[in-house]
């Protein structure tokens, strides 16, 4: 047993370098988190449609009126089916639906819709809708100008409102695509939620 | 034991103690072995029943038997008790025994934490289980009843039964990877004086991929499941689309480690099958180097095709064709390994005793399960097989006549070894005819069932369907009851039977079969020298 040292200690390190190993992949999957959110922001995947920042540098300072100005090129060559939908998640005693279920439009037109949300119990309460468009390769293009969901909404008791969206789907959108559906998803947002629920997510 | 004294500081426990406490407390590689192989096979029974209870269910159309909760629970304890308790432990099993015999070495490098990562596996197991009694006396709504695959949001919605399979998941996570280091560890110091890497056995090769996949990937699973566990109870959001995260993610998270984890469950096995196949054809491997090369590549791809596994959940074009690429292209070190396994028979003196019975139906069957698996690698076909029975039968032609199959295999080849005593031939020629007819039996229908458009997971079918699920479900009886044999055969083989001697099979070769039938306790103290 005279070699008990020296392989002691060859074991030891690579027991060592595979403990790192074990310890790089374990946060290998907590860092897939951040670069997975990422990913879709810059690539659209997944539905994460383009926000404000986006617009802004599409078009110079926001605002309807700046906004509207760069769209010429209206490609009235075409039109795109756009349907509107809207679920209230468990938990929300909310009514939420589109007053325009579908509308025919042509790319590049600057266009607005509004969805009644109802609040059906008897306190206060405040939502946060999160969209998502299909199909994903659509919502890159599809530009949001002014949303209910760039912000939390809130709703007193039996209250009903009229949120407003205002949209552009851009002339660059492949031709392929004749049909859009854009969905809102309502969560509540309760006092645990509200720091978490950062304008960035709402997007 | 003149030798015992030398060795007293590294195996204190082995000498001295009977009965339970030995099995407690061994250190040696024989011991540990035969106690992950026994756990294995009582678990592969456990599993079984849970999934001929399924199969009972759909026999007939509508439901007879459960709820649809309860059969939700058994398909998913089904797959992950056959998963991380019957097949990872039983080719862990093979490495703990085998290993060191084939390598010259005495003992694996880590003895101590050899017999942690296997007294971790039982908790575990009762971890994975116990949920089922507790709901009979009402505590709970019983087991995870998301499938084996976790899925949020649904995982993050259900009941207690999630908790406890990940921590289940967890702790088995952390036996898994203290064998991996392991063995790692083994094959890299322990080798025979002149053993190099390129003359290392292909079983102990196709473990060392095994082992760096396992390292590589089940943190990242450990990883998903402690997201989901601080979901669940932490005010965190990451797989909760309300607070920005994104449900998706949790998949691609479970499939990179998911997707490897096939290949961690064949690769022991398809380092096996060569040693086996020239065994009984009494003719060296045919592409050593090929087949070596071949384990590594396959290794290397798996850890890049994850996505396949949910091309319908939505992705870009370009990522779609890449993953179904990249997928496709494993095809191609697999063939060099089919043909290098078919080269080993050509021409070769064969004989078919019980191992190479298994290991030729082992090919057959595989090949099945790799063809239809291109199938499902292809975008546009897998719309519409995607979540169909279509693929259950895939991933059963894998993992049982794959996995399963080549593990029986292994038993049936190394057990005359192990125990010093022949097992009954005629016991496993009939084992196998059995397992191989009722497993096509149960399986072959499903293909049909999926490609007419069976959903998998749900309790009841359409009547169009009866009749296959009714083979299926004869089939599954069968195939059940013919592993009772199996077990007979294995304890009538640990109690008894002929004496064999150290060479056991006329054209077997390897350092392991220079010793004796049953080896010595301790064996290699002196480390033999490899020309």
């Amino acid at each position: 047993m005279e070699q008990a040292q020296p392989t002691a200690t060859r074991h030891n390190r690579l027991i060592g370098k595979l403990l790192l190993m074990v310890a790089g992949a374990f946060v290998f999957a907590f860092a897939l988190v951040p670069l997975y959110d990422v990913l879709c922001a810059a690539t659209g995947f997944n539905g994460k449609t383009a926000g404000p920042g986006a617009i802004r540098d599409g078009f110079g300072v926001g605002g309807l009126q700046t906004a509207a100005a760069p769209v010429s090129k209206v490609d009235t060559g075409r039109t795109v089916r756009v349907e509107f939908t809207g679920t209230v998640m468990p938990g929300l005693p909310w009514d939420m639906r589109p007053l325009t279920v579908s509308l025919d439009i042509h790319p590049g037109e600057l266009q607005q819709v509004s969805y009644l949300v109802r609040n059906t119990s008897n306190r206060t309460i405040v939502g946060q809708a999160v969209p998502s468009v299909t199909p994903g390769q659509a919502a890159q293009h599809f530009e949001k100008i002014e949303c209910f969901c760039f912000s939390q909404q809130t709703l007193g008791p039996g209250e009903a409102r009229e949120m407003p969206l205002a949209f552009i789907v851009k002339p660059e959108v492949d031709r392929s695509i004749r049909h859009i559906t854009l969905s809102y998803a309502f969560f509540s947002v309760d006092g645990q939620r509200q720091t978490l629920t950062s304008s960035r997510e709402a997007q | 034991m003149s030798t015992a004294t030398t060795h007293t500081a590294e195996h204190p426990a082995g000498e001295y103690h009977g009965g339970l406490l030995r099995w407690l407390t061994t250190t040696n590689h024989k011991d540990i072995g035969t106690m992950y192989l026994t756990f294995s096979l009582i678990m592969f029974f456990v599993g079984g029943l849970m999934i001929l209870a399924v199969r009972a269910e759909l026999f007939q159309p509508g439901l007879q038997l459960m709820k649809p909760e309860f059969f939700n629970q058994l398909i998913g304890v089904h797959a992950l008790v056959m998963i991380f308790a019957a097949l990872m432990p039983a080719a862990t099993g093979f490495a703990n025994w085998m290993l060191p015999l084939m390598i010259g070495a005495p003992d694996m490098a880590l003895p101590r934490l050899n017999n942690w990562g296997f007294w971790l596996l039982p908790p575990a197991a009762i971890l994975l289980t116990l949920p089922f009694t507790l709901a009979l006396f009402g505590i709970g709504d019983g087991a995870l009843a998301t499938g084996w695959t976790f899925y949020a949001p649904l995982s993050v919605q259900g009941g207690m039964g999630v908790d406890f399979a990940i921590l289940a998941v967890h702790i088995l996570g952390i036996s898994s990877i203290m064998g991996s280091i392991n063995i790692i560890v083994t094959i890299f110091n322990m080798r025979a004086p002149g053993m190099t890497m390129m003359k290392l056995p292909l079983f102990a090769w196709g473990w060392l991929i095994t082992a760096f996949l396992l390292i590589a990937t089940l943190p990242v699973l450990a990883g998903a499941v402690t997201m989901l566990l601080t979901d669940r109870h932490f005010g965190t959001h990451f797989f909760d689309a309300a607070g920005g995260g994104d449900p998706i993610l949790f998949q691609h998270l479970f499939w990179f480690f998911g997707h490897p984890e096939v290949y961690i469950l064949l690769l022991p096995v398809w380092g096996l099958m060569p040693h086996v196949l020239s065994t009984f054809s009494r003719k060296p491997t045919y592409g050593y180097k090929a087949q070596v090369y071949s384990f590594i590549a396959i290794g290397l791809l798996s850890v890049v095709v994850w996505a396949h596994h949910f091309f319908t959940a939505g992705m870009p074009v370009p990522a779609l064709v890449y993953f179904m690429f990249s997928t496709m292209a494993i095809s191609l070190p697999l063939a060099v390994l089919f043909f290098c396994w078919i080269a080993t028979m050509w021409k070769g003196a064969m004989t078919f005793e019980t191992p190479m019975l298994f290991a030729v139906g082992f090919i057959v069957l595989f090949g099945i399960a790799g063809l239809t698996g291109l199938i499902l690698a292809d975008v546009a076909a897998d719309a519409q097989y995607h979540h169909s029975y279509f693929v259950v039968a895939h991933f059963h032609y894998a993992l049982f006549a794959g996995g399963i199959m080549g593990v029986m295999t292994g038993v049936y080849y190394w057990l005359p070894k192990w125990t010093g005593h022949m097992y009954s031939e005629k016991l496993g020629k009939l084992h196998f005819w059995l397992t191989v007819v009722s497993f096509n039996l149960t399986f072959l229908p499903q293909f049909f069932l999926g490609l007419a458009g069976m959903p998998r997971r749900i309790p009841d079918y359409a009547l169009q369907f009866a009749e296959f699920n009714a083979i299926s479900t004869v089939g599954a009886f069968v195939l059940g009851i013919s592993q009772l044999l199996f077990a007979w055969n294995i304890w009538c083989c640990v109690r008894g039977g002929p004496k064999v001697d150290g060479q056991v099979w006329e054209g077997a070769e390897g350092l392991e079969w220079e010793l004796s039938s049953p080896p010595p306790h301790h064996s290699w103290e002196i480390q033999p020298v490899v020309k």
